[in-house]
């Protein structure tokens, strides 16, 4: 077997593995939960804002944890009850906590959270001319006997 | 002067928060359910279905639930602590028996012993869910005006007992309860 052969043959099995073990990644909560398709685009929406707290970094459209099977459970029964999604939101916070939220409400504690990307970009924005002036402003002075040296 | 100055403050700030951060447990989100109304309910009661272990009947006294299940290492980590606890006499003790198989439940009392003034049994998980409950063991402090005092999250100690709970049960049963964590 040539190389060439060779390296054909190890991509071909490399590209196998990767399909075999892509498969179970692809979704946990694969069920229809509702028949009509604007609920269930509101079941899966409210699944991926929701934090799964057993496996912090996953959402409970993400995770097959008991917990988070029994959260989806909640909110299908919510939705099926014509509750809105502000009611199901405010359901999970009452319980676990602003962290079950992947995006934190507007509330005056969460206030620096949301205005901290806008300060840090003016922040930035402010530090970088300045140091833009001051440099020109250098320039400016060094020109003419830039090129003695 | 700024050209060092401010680089060093912005480091030494990120500095100061990660390290704050390292010290910091992830896995522990603190209740809402602090210094509100403990959620009410009623469920079977694990040794007999027929019987109600209803939250309502023990308003007045202070007391404790304990979240456990047979498939919770924690919950058999802390087990000889709560027989302890229990002995005292202190409060009762309530267990929520959390999305377990009933029989092996009994069985574990049976032989590791049975803390629990009454256990409440919640295979779908509801209640557990109304107390924000996200990972056995976890342990609550209700006041004699049903408002929840304390939340441990974690396998209980002796520790934490005598440092956590004795005190705000003492003020709580003097009438002025402090919360917190």
């Amino acid at each position: 077997m040539t190389l060439l052969h060779f390296s054909r043959f190890a991509r071909a099995v490399l590209v196998a593995l990767l399909v075999a073990f892509a498969v179970p990644a692809l979704a946990i909560d694969t069920e229809r939960a509702f028949d009509d398709p604007a609920l269930q685009t509101r079941y899966e929406q409210i699944g991926r804002e929701l934090r799964c707290l057993v496996c912090q970094n996953q959402t409970i459209a993400d995770s097959n944890a008991t917990l988070a099977q029994d959260l989806r459970r909640e909110v299908r029964e919510m939705i099926a009850a014509g509750k809105t999604d502000d009611e199901i939101r405010t359901f999970m916070v009452d319980r676990y906590g602003d962290f079950v939220l992947y995006k934190p409400r507007m509330t005056p504690i969460n206030y620096l959270l949301w205005a901290a990307p806008v300060l840090l970009l003016l922040l930035g924005t402010f530090l970088g001319l300045r140091i833009i002036r001051k440099q020109a402003a250098q320039a400016d002075t060094d020109g003419p006997e830039a090129g003695q040296t | 002067m700024l050209k060092f100055g401010v680089p060093l403050a912005l480091a030494v700030l990120l500095g100061v928060f990660l390290f704050v951060g390292l010290q910091r447990d992830p896995s522990y989100v603190p209740s809402p359910l602090i210094g509100k109304q403990a959620p009410e309910f009623t469920l079977p009661s694990l040794q007999d279905p027929n019987y109600p272990v209803a939250s309502k009947e023990l308003a007045g006294k202070s007391w404790v639930l304990n979240v456990w299940g047979t498939w919770c290492g924690g919950c058999r980590q802390e087990h000889a602590t709560l027989m302890a606890i229990a002995k005292t006499n202190a409060v009762p003790l309530i267990g929520l028996d959390w999305k377990d198989d009933s029989a092996a439940a009994q069985e574990w009392l049976r032989a590791l012993g049975n803390p629990y003034a009454a256990v409440a049994s919640d295979p779908e998980g509801r209640v557990a869910i109304d107390w924000g409950v996200y990972g056995a063991p976890e342990t609550f402090l209700i006041g004699p005006d049903g408002k929840v005092l304390f939340k441990h999250i974690a396998p209980m100690t002796m520790e934490v007992w005598t440092k956590e709970f004795l005190p705000r049960i003492q003020a709580a049963n003097a009438g002025n309860a402090p919360t917190g964590g």
